[in-house]
């Protein structure tokens, strides 16, 4: 395996505003992993959670079988501060923004999948945003070839991994989620090699919302 | 969140609609909606929608004890997720009371219909069993939540596929999905739930109502039922009283829908196992109709990385020349040791807490109070305690310096008179053991206090 062959993404679907009672609704497949976001809001929040001058953004995420524990939380907060930073809160002060997650396979870089996937919902719920987001996971493995969107498989077996999300105007890193041990150069050329690949999941975006608003088909 | 109420004007139309024998989806009295059954790349993972009413069903298996009363019987465990996707009004958490509802029709359906086969769940009798969870998770709710969940259930419990498991003796091997070929449940036949909505005090019959339809209903009955026509579970909520031979009539109508349902599901079932067995791609990605104008497919991207190890060099050197100048700041950091395990590393600042500079100058004359108050005793200059005067029932008294004292002592008189310290204490008085153990640590205690 040459180490072009390594950099490559999956192929993705992704299909908008399936679901009726949800303002906003995606469900992403990359590859075999296929994650279904639901997006309610601008709405009513409770009053323990009401923030003045921001609206409150809820994360729930559901994994497919068991009760969420703690690995759900934590995957939530992750969820929660990504999509905190894109959103323009100042917006709807004293509302709340809610984004529900449900795991529906999982075959390999879940959290990125997720975070496309969110974005892709709360466009289509038209909440307003300073910029979308795109996340790329990125994986060393034994002999230290860098894989990019792994499938299971090939997570289990890595020393080091990466979820990396980036917001597409000046292509900053929003998010970085990082497992493993790992030097800094490895660091850096899995940053450069994800940014790379955002661009293309950008233009995934792109065309899907043109296939949407253009008049001719 | 909360969900937007039902008006009065859409209660009427709909009940005036109904008597008239139409239904705002344009559907007949007795049809179903269109049923769409899918499963996931996973065993035992199908996805039901009923019109556009969405549920995921996932199997999963586990090895574990089984229950005391029954030590050869395998556990069947199901889980109804009202997911707050499905409905602004479901919260995540508890259950309602109709999530409760929900998930007991559906225990007695699957579970004591018994369609899987549980003795075929035992390993080891009365030591190791397998417990199937069933998780079923609502994706959207547009009525009739229900049956969907029915279909869903027994669909994935037939396309679920456990490990193969080999008892030699005390010996149990559970084979990994590579070396052997993970072996189907035994189920025995296929229990689906068919719901009824009555209005108008059961005159005006519906069968699988959407979620408006449900908002009006006077009641509803589920049947559950098999092709055999064998009636596995039957409800009947809500504020109506229905004759006999209207249940009668519901069932006879259940018998040719779930007959219906129960081909649709075979056939989802053959469609996928071939698709499987041929190498073809499946999942929930193939099942999506690619000519919708809301679907957008991207093949294998391929990323250009050849730059990416140089331009990581560079950044790195960038970092590491405007790194260096900053760390030479920070070289005067040293740690000095303030005893065993305790390290300190520069200064603390003051107290950042809020404190008004009036409050600052209250506390310290007491604070100084209270030290000198225990050197002079009884010209304690403790402030008392001031308490508003707008009680009725309470009696305020407030304690001084002197009070405390007294009581103090005889405090610790009480306190000490089981205690022996006579080993801690190295005096030689020879007077009562009594008054030693009760004298001497007094002593010292005021001491301590002088």
């Amino acid at each position: 395996m040459s180490a072009t062959d390594l950099s490559r993404l999956r192929p993705m679907t992704c299909e908008q505003s399936h679901l009726t009672r949800p303002d906003g609704s995606a469900s992403l497949h990359q590859g075999n992993t296929s994650v279904l976001v639901a997006v309610y809001g601008p709405g009513e929040v409770k009053m323990n959670k009401e923030i003045i001058d921001k609206s409150t953004v809820e994360v729930m995420y559901k994994p497919k079988t068991g009760l969420p524990g703690c690995a759900e939380k934590f995957q939530e907060r992750i969820l929660r501060n990504t999509c905190e930073t894109i959103i323009a809160t100042t917006l709807h002060p004293r509302t709340s923004i809610d984004i529900i997650i449900q795991e529906m396979q999982n075959s390999g870089s879940l959290l990125a999948c997720c975070i496309n996937a969110a974005c892709l919902a709360l466009m289509d719920a038209a909440v307003s945003m300073k910029c979308l987001v795109a996340a790329v996971t990125c994986v060393i493995d034994s002999e230290g070839e860098k894989i990019l969107d792994p499938t299971d498989k090939q997570e289990s077996e890595a020393i080091a991994s990466f979820v990396f999300a980036f917001d597409n105007r000046d292509f900053n890193v929003i998010t970085v989620h990082s497992k493993g041990s790992y030097t800094n150069e490895q660091l850096q050329s899995c940053l450069v090699t994800c940014r790379e690949a955002s661009v293309s999941i950008f233009q995934f975006y792109r065309d899907l919302v043109t296939k949407m608003v253009e008049k001719n088909l | 969140m909360r969900e937007t109420p039902l008006s009065n004007c859409e209660r009427e139309f709909l009940l005036l609609a109904i008597a008239h024998k139409k239904r705002i989806d344009g559907r007949q009295v007795y049809d179903y909606r269109r049923l769409k059954i899918s499963f996931g790349v996973d065993r035992g993972c199908c996805h039901v929608e009923m019109g556009h009413t969405r549920v995921m069903a996932q199997i999963s298996c586990e090895v574990t004890p089984p229950k005391q009363a029954r030590p050869t019987d395998g556990v069947i465990f199901l889980n109804l997720e009202m997911s707050p996707m499905a409905s602004p009004s479901f919260e995540p958490g508890r259950l309602s009371e109709y999530g409760v509802e929900l998930n007991r029709i559906l225990e007695r359906c699957i579970k004591e219909s018994r369609c899987v086969d549980t003795e075929s769940l035992c390993i080891m009798a009365g030591e190791k069993v397998w417990t199937i969870r069933v998780d079923i998770h609502v994706l959207n709710h547009e009525g009739n939540i229900v049956d969907c969940a029915s279909i869903a259930a027994i669909a994935a419990l037939s396309h679920f596929r456990r490990p193969d498991v080999t008892v030699s003796g005390e010996d149990i091997t559970i084979h990994a999905p590579e070396d052997r070929e993970p072996v189907p449940l035994s189920v025995h036949h296929l229990p689906v739930c068919v719901t009824f909505a009555f209005f108008d005090q059961g005159k005006y019959l519906l069968v699988d109502p959407t979620e408006k339809e449900e908002k009006v209903m006077d009641g509803k009955m589920v049947i559950g039922m098999n092709k055999h026509r064998e009636i596995c579970t039957l409800q009947m909520t809500g504020n109506m009283l229905l004759l006999k031979d209207q249940v009668l009539r519901c069932s006879n109508i259940a018998v040719v829908k779930v007959a219906e349902i129960t081909e649709i599901i075979q056939r989802a079932l053959e469609q996928d196992s071939k698709a499987r067995s041929s190498g073809k791609k499946f999942g929930f990605a193939e099942s999506l109709q690619k000519d919708k104008v809301t679907i957008n497919e991207m093949d294998e991207m391929v990323v250009d990385v050849k730059d990416a190890v140089d331009q990581a060099r560079e950044i790195i050197q960038n970092g590491e020349k405007n790194a260096v100048s900053e760390v030479a700041d920070k070289v005067n950091m040293k740690v000095t040791l303030k005893g065993p395990g305790t390290g300190q590393i520069g200064e603390g600042g003051p107290s950042t807490w809020d404190v008004d500079e009036e409050d600052e100058e209250e506390m310290h004359p007491a604070a100084a109070g209270r030290l000198t108050g225990q050197q002079l005793r009884g010209t304690a200059p403790v402030e008392p305690v001031v308490l508003s005067g707008d009680s009725e029932e309470e009696d305020t008294v407030t304690l001084l310096s002197e009070h405390l004292y007294t009581e103090k002592l005889s405090v610790t008189k009480l306190a000490t008179e089981g205690i022996n310290l006579s080993s801690a204490i190295k005096l030689k008085s020879k007077k009562n053991k009594s008054l030693k153990s009760g004298h001497t640590p007094k002593k010292k205690r005021t001491e301590r206090t002088s």
